[in-house]
């Protein structure tokens, strides 16, 4: 497919990979619609007599949920076992007044003031993420703007700028522009014949000049168009103030030299481009309006210890999950299970091998964050930042304003620490209290308010979260193990978000059991027969 | 290596003057290796987030073992085995440890926490199960 200007559409992609990386590469392509989102096909609209069947659901997180509300919905008899004393799983907000024991006994009691909390799982909502947002709209779960990009907040490298931390606006603009000077310069000077045409080149240093904010002479310098970019060194006044002045610019090779440019790109991957939503009051606002839908058909504090299939249907065993020994089974003729493979592979059980080999073929991910309150918002007050995220290269990784309640004169919750991988690891083999002492140590060196301000704090450590054991569920090999676990066994399908192409996400777990239902919903009406084509062909 | 080297010369100046703190953090996005090279050091930086601190595991909704008394630390092939490529929930922890710290950490979890199994490996044991 050609353009009007000759250039092909590979051409110019191969431009773009070439200035750019291979993320801006992906970047563009997604807005061309070649990378994928959510496969979500509006609601569930079952047709079909489910002949009295029953089913039972293991877990009433949103996919065990999301499964009972289909399936009730569709007529299906359905029961819900639930470990934990309400419904929710990952999707969770600790508020005030809450207290949470992790593995190891460690209990924190959490001390937020009203209206405060901290989402301990999932906390932002994609616009690609379509069926959880549909269910929001649905159920009437109030959204609101989640702020994932702020230009006001800060890029941080302890060992770079003398650890100062750089204001996103000034990196973004400076980088972007200085870029753009040498590739303008490049082209105009010749110097990438072999890649561009004579006639894109003009088209390209024009779009260049343009999209970097260079002079006549291709060059970006300290100006009051750049200003309007990066910011004022003074601010434009009313009356006799002084009249604005420039700022300067901040070099290339410092911003290259800092790795400043690191997280310049991570509100513009497709799940966190705004528009992003969070639920108004938390995240669990989605768990309780489910639950409240599903209505009383969870048996809380159930926790499952025998699970056992047979070709007419299944029977699951618990105990209470407060540590009593008496058993209780219940049946059903189908079990969508949404237990987690951490703990379901502890789970005495009789399904086939292949399933039993995928199951232990899945790993948890660590992961931590740390909810740090303080008496006054600093960072609005002080700083100018309204919501959005701060990073550094601490093992914090980022600080998160909260997106609501904005000019508050009240206390309110920092995102203190979100970190994955080997710093994850270290916060969480060390208790709760040294989790915050080191997430106030790190904080101050961006906000030196921290240590006067700070009033109380949490922290979710997820490899000690009794109930999933790890953040979310990885693959060893998914491409040899994953189909195997995508099939019923008996009677038995699974769902969650570590059955589907979207882990972690909420949105993986609602479509796994999206799919799921229609599958059970299929083989019970016996429409599988009609439809031997795979489905969304 | 340069750089592993450098941290480990830090760690271990951090641990002559006693002065072990938010330094042995690892940065964000950055080194993926852990800094401490002590056995126990390390311990504490990564295995007792499930094992927990004195060995004694934890159960929740499924369980983690116990280290303390475990015999299937007896040969130390087993533990090698098992940060290397990660079992099952566990996760492979090969790229957070380079050979000689998880000969260190073996001999540590194998020797103490209770336990007293004989021998100990090196780095160069280690090696062979990458």
């Amino acid at each position: 497919m050609e353009n009007t200007a000759g250039m092909t559409r590979r051409h110019l992609l191969t431009m773009v990979g070439y200035a750019a990386g291979a993320s801006a590469m992906y970047t563009a392509m997604a807005g061309m619609g070649y990378a994928g989102t959510s496969s979500y096909e509006g609601p569930l609209e079952l047709t079909g007599d489910p002949k009295g069947a029953s089913v039972l659901i293991l877990g009433a997180g949103l996919a065990g949920m999301t499964a009972a509300y289909e399936l009730g919905k569709a007529g299906y008899k359905v029961q819900v076992l639930e470990y934990r004393e309400k419904a929710g799983g990952r999707c969770w907000t600790l508020r005030g007044g809450d207290t949470y024991t992790e593995l190891g006994d460690f209990k924190q009691d959490v001390k937020f003031a009203e209206g405060n909390y901290l989402n301990g799982g999932p906390w932002r909502i994609p616009t690609d993420h379509h069926a959880v947002l549909d269910y929001c709209k649905r159920f009437g779960v109030k959204l609101e703007p989640f702020i994932q990009q702020n230009y006001y907040a800060y890029l941080h490298n302890s060992e770079a700028f003398e650890g100062k931390p750089q204001r996103f606006r000034e990196i973004q603009a400076d980088y972007r522009g200085q870029i753009a000077e040498l590739l303008a310069k490049a082209v105009h000077q010749d110097k990438l014949d072999e890649l561009v045409t004579e006639e894109d080149a003009e088209a390209l240093v024009t779009s260049l000049k343009s999209y970097g904010v260079l002079n006549d002479d291709l060059e970006y310098v300290k100006s009051d168009a750049v200003s309007l970019y990066r910011g004022w060194a003074v601010e434009p006044g009313g009356g006799d103030d002084p009249a604005p002045e420039p700022s300067d610019i901040i070099s290339l090779k410092d911003i290259v030299q800092g790795r400043l440019w690191k997280d310049l790109l991570v509100g513009e991957t497709i799940d966190h481009q705004q528009a992003i939503f969070q639920p108004v009051g938390g995240m669990d606002m989605i768990a309780q309006a489910f639950a409240r839908e599903i209505g009383d058909i969870v048996t809380y504090n159930a926790k499952v210890i025998r699970i056992n299939g047979t070709d007419t249907g299944v029977e699951a065993t618990y105990v209470s999950a407060n540590g009593g020994t008496e058993e209780t089974t219940v049946t059903a003729d189908y079990c969508i299970c949404t237990i987690p493979f951490s703990i379901l592979g502890q789970i005495e059980n009789n399904f086939s091998g292949e399933m039993q080999s995928a199951i232990d073929s899945v790993y948890y991910e660590t992961s931590i964050k740390i909810g740090l309150e303080f008496k006054r918002r600093f960072w609005e007050q002080d700083d100018h930042i309204f919501g959005g995220i701060s990073y550094t290269n601490l093992p914090i990784t980022l600080i998160s304003y909260p997106s609501s309640d904005f000019f508050s004169d009240g206390p309110g919750v920092l995102l203190g620490c979100y970190s994955w991988g080997a710093a994850s690891y270290q916060f969480n083999a060390i208790a709760p209290e040294e989790r915050i002492e080191h997430a106030l140590e790190y904080g101050s060196q961006i906000h030196p308010q921290y240590r006067e301000e700070y009033s109380n704090g949490v922290s979710v450590a997820w490899h000690r979260v009794p109930w999933v054991l790890g953040c979310y569920g990885i693959w060893h090999d998914k491409a040899a193990n994953y189909a195997d676990a995508v099939k019923m066994d008996q009677r038995t399908l699974m769902a969650g978000e570590h059955m589907s192409d979207l882990p972690a996400w909420q949105e993986g777990a609602i479509l796994s059991a999206l799919n799921a239902v229609k599958r059970l919903h299929a083989t019970v009406t016996g429409a599988e027969a009609a439809a031997p084509a795979p489905e969304g062909n | 290596m340069k750089r592993h080297i450098s941290l480990t010369v830090f760690a271990a100046a951090l641990a002559l003057s006693g002065a072990a703190s938010a330094q042995d953090f690892v940065q964000s996005g950055t080194s993926e290796r852990l800094p401490q090279t002590d056995g126990e050091a390390i311990y504490n930086a990564i295995c007792s987030g499930c094992h927990m601190p004195d060995g004694a595991g934890a159960i929740g909704a499924g369980a983690y073992p116990a280290l303390a008394g475990n015999a299937n630390l007896e040969a130390a092939d087993y533990p090698i085995y098992l940060i290397i490529n990660g079992q099952k929930a566990m996760p492979p922890l090969g790229s957070y440890l380079d050979d000689a710290q998880i000969a260190s950490v073996v001999n540590y979890i194998r020797h103490n926490l209770g336990n007293n199994f004989e021998g100990e490996t090196d780095a160069a044991y280690v090696a062979q199960s990458r």
